[in-house]
């Protein structure tokens, strides 16, 4: 295995790739995609923040962030158009009835600002150990899907279908205008 | 921003080693011999090892208190002195005038001062209240997978750092490349193609 430091950087486009194709399959409801390991389906909902980077040609960066409860999300997709990838996200998940909310940095996919479903408030020492179950239980999950969804990914980033799906990612981002 | 917090930052590991036979007893003597230790009255600047999550300023780990179901749940603390620059600047100042008054002396030499440096900071820090900062951790013992509640890059180093020490066991980063290599059991052919992976121009 590459050193881990050497590995973070050399596939950091790993991360972004995801989120980029995680927005298209949200935009048009590649359901079938959205699955626990069980088959019980998950539903993402893009939050109020996306960031977009590119790295033009003297390998400095320009970024794009997308921020705000009604913000549209059209100019992200013109910053796609000329050559973005998402590189942060915010992201609602919705499983069985119960909401997660949380932002996703694509390069190390570290959850920030995680917030899951309301849970009793602990009013006796004796439901502490239950408590951290309960909060153990609903933190990872959260992980849990957000992994699944990145392994969906990763088998699609590896396969020979690939070059399909950057095509259809292309026309989407191509269609924005038609599609605002 | 903990555990038990209702928003949390989440960094995940892979834990890349075993415990022995008697893996509870073996944590329980790892949390005791690394535990925090106060600093309040100490010309220290920092320390830093394993508190409790429920009390994390009476580190106690008696008991297996951090054993919860099949998961080892405990806290890494860090405490901090930072003494202000212009305080520091201050108590140098008196403190050279009272040796050169003491001393009859007009200057004190470039060994000497850097000593009285040396002496204020340390009776600074001596008094200085230490500010905790307390991360927790989830040691998910079955399937060796941590999380730990923090995102730093500085509280995240010291983790790494402390649980090498206390359970001789590295923690490795998960993060795009390493969830795909190490937690997604590929086949040896994807892992081969995993590798050899340049990024995608999706719009030319």
């Amino acid at each position: 295995m590459l050193d881990i430091a050497v590995a973070y950087n050399q596939y950091k486009f790993l991360g972004h790739e995801f989120l980029t194709w995680l927005w298209y399959a949200i935009d048009t409801s590649q359901d079938d995609l959205f699955k626990d390991e069980t088959g019980v389906p998950y539903i993402f909902i893009i939050g109020n923040r996306i960031v977009c980077e590119n790295i033009v040609e003297d390998n400095t960066v320009e970024s794009v962030t997308i921020k705000g409860d009604n913000a549209g999300l059209e100019e992200g997709l013109t910053a796609l158009k000329k050559g973005s990838i998402v590189t942060e996200m915010s992201l609602s998940l919705m499983y069985l009835d119960q909401t997660w909310e949380f932002n996703l940095k694509g390069e190390n996919l570290h959850f920030t600002g995680l917030k899951h479903p309301a849970t009793e408030k602990v009013q006796k020492k004796e439901d502490m150990e239950g408590a951290l179950l309960e909060k153990i239980y609903l933190y990872g999950k959260a992980v849990e899907i957000v992994d699944s969804a990145f392994k969906s990914f990763i088998r699609l980033r590896l396969s020979n279908t690939w070059k399909s799906v950057t095509a259809d990612i292309r026309k989407w981002i191509e269609s924005a205008d038609q599609n605002p | 921003m903990g555990l038990m917090a209702s928003t949390a930052s989440l960094t995940r590991y892979r834990v890349n080693g075993k415990l022995g036979e008697n893996p509870i007893e073996q944590v329980e003597l790892a949390l005791k011999r690394y535990r925090i230790v106060e600093i309040d009255n100490e010309p220290l600047e920092a320390a830093t090892g394993w508190t409790n999550l429920n009390d994390p300023f009476h580190p106690d780990f008696d008991g297996s208190s951090f054993l919860v179901a099949s998961y080892f749940v405990f806290s890494l603390r860090i405490d901090k002195k930072s003494v202000p620059a212009n305080v520091f600047k201050k108590h140098v100042a008196l403190e050279e005038k009272k040796r050169l008054r003491e001393s009859g002396r007009e200057f004190l030499s470039k060994t000497e001062k850097k000593e009285l440096r040396d002496d204020v900071k340390q009776i600074l820090l001596s008094r200085m209240p230490p500010v905790p900062h307390v991360y927790d951790v989830v040691w998910d013992f079955e399937n060796n997978l941590l999380w730990f509640y923090s995102t730093q890059k500085a509280a995240n180093e010291e983790l790494e750092t402390l649980f090498l020490k206390s359970f001789n066991i590295n923690l490795v980063k998960l993060f795009p490349y390493t969830i795909a290599d190490l937690a997604m059991d590929l086949p040896d052919q994807d892992k081969d193609i995993l590798y050899k992976l340049k990024p995608t121009r999706f719009m030319e």
